[in-house]
């Protein structure tokens, strides 16, 4: 009996719709994605096993590795009227246009008492150059004014603090911030961290398992 | 769709003595940008979520001087947090240093954590974390994190100011081991 013959096709396949596929993906996520803001203060964080994913509508209290505190606004639509509002309850002695100039800033890193000069200066100092917001002892603790200034401001509304340190950081500093948080009734917040896989055989790992 | 109309459009006959040109076919093999598209792909897709920052929710618990939480005294671990990444603990109130109080390490202290979930009550159970001024932000996430590994309730751990008689012992262990200065 006479076999059918098969008919040998090409192996070729177009890949034009393949390639065009792939591009079209590409370009969208390199589209999609956020770039990051090139950081002021350089911090890296701890990691831990929480898989929440941390807002970047936040205020940020920032812990430098060398300690120093600085408040950094993800919110910008607060950032003007806490600047009048701390300006008022501390009396800075800022002048409107100097408020405006000042919100213009994304962070504060410097005590109340330099606020007023370093406006004044025509190249604005870096984060390096800052000393930060002193925390260091609970009679001059000048992040407690700037918390109960954010709680007043975001009365009503939802405010989420996030503590954000560096691994070096040390513990004092970061004890004097939950003070600070503390005083003004702020007894829940989130500390930011790099994401840790769930160790296996864990307690957790098992419970999520479930 | 990579291909173009190579064929002369119809009608127009050339002459005999008109050398025909070869055609050539305009097909481009498109694997190997396909295999670099979804290299690039890939690559982007992971590096844009492992950058994500996570958030770890801390509740401090409401200070409250004239009700302050009672703990059993064979219920609890106190977990001393020095510099270098050293761990010590004690379980209950600290009567016999010499006996009670043991040197552990981030990886020790786990196992730790375990037996005492193990052979305590859970509802009574309390883990007192306390922080040397050596110590860093990075070991309180790592300690807090332990007790999230491990299933601790919250309110079943918190942090407390180290007291005078701790800095002691720990300083003491610190200098037996030789990393005093």
């Amino acid at each position: 009996m006479p076999r059918n013959k098969i008919p040998r096709k090409s192996t070729n396949i177009d890949m034009t719709a393949m390639c065009d596929v792939a591009f079209l993906l590409l370009s969208f996520f390199i589209l999609a994605t956020k770039t990051k803001p090139p950081e002021a203060i350089k911090v890296t964080t701890p990691s831990s096993v929480s898989s929440e994913v941390a807002s970047d509508k936040a205020i940020v209290i920032t812990m430098s590795p060398d300690g120093k505190v600085f408040l950094l606004f993800g919110d910008d639509s607060k950032k003007r009227t806490i600047f009048t509002d701390i300006n008022k309850y501390k009396s800075l002695g800022l002048s409107d246009a100097e408020i405006a100039k000042w919100s213009a800033t994304s962070y504060v890193g410097l005590p109340f008492n330099q606020i007023k000069g370093s406006l004044a200066l025509s190249q604005p100092i870096t984060a390096a150059q800052m000393g930060g917001i002193p925390v260091k002892d609970s009679m001059n603790n000048e992040l407690t004014d700037w918390v109960a200034s954010i709680v007043r401001v975001y009365q009503g509304e939802k405010l989420s603090l996030l503590v954000k340190g560096d691994n070096n950081a040390k513990y004092p500093v970061f004890s004097n911030i939950l003070d600070a948080l503390k005083k003004n009734d702020q007894n829940k917040f989130k500390l930011i961290t790099s994401k840790e896989e769930i160790p296996a055989e864990s307690e957790l790992y098992k419970s999520r398992g479930k | 769709m990579a291909e173009m109309d190579t064929s002369s459009g119809g009608g127009h006959k050339k002459g005999p003595g008109v050398k025909k040109a070869k055609k050539q076919s305009t097909r481009v093999d498109l694997t190997p940008m396909v295999d670099l598209g979804f290299l690039l792909l890939t690559f982007f897709v992971f590096t844009t979520t492992m950058s994500q920052p996570s958030a770890m929710p801390i509740n401090e618990p409401k200070e409250d001087k004239e009700h302050p939480t009672k703990v059993k005294n064979s219920a609890a671990t106190t977990i001393l947090l020095g510099k270098n990444n050293e761990v010590f603990y004690y379980f209950g109130e600290l009567t016999d240093p010499s006996s009670q109080f043991k040197s552990s390490n981030y990886k020790g202290i786990r196992d730790i954590i375990l037996e005492r979930k193990r052979t305590v009550s859970p509802d009574d159970i309390v883990f007192i974390v306390k922080l040397n001024d050596d110590a860093t932000f990075k070991n309180f996430v790592d300690i807090f994190d332990e007790m999230t590994i491990n299933a601790i309730p919250a309110g079943h751990f918190a942090r407390a100011p180290i007291a005078e008689t701790d800095k002691q012992l720990i300083q003491k262990a610190e200098e037996a081991s030789g990393l005093s200065n």
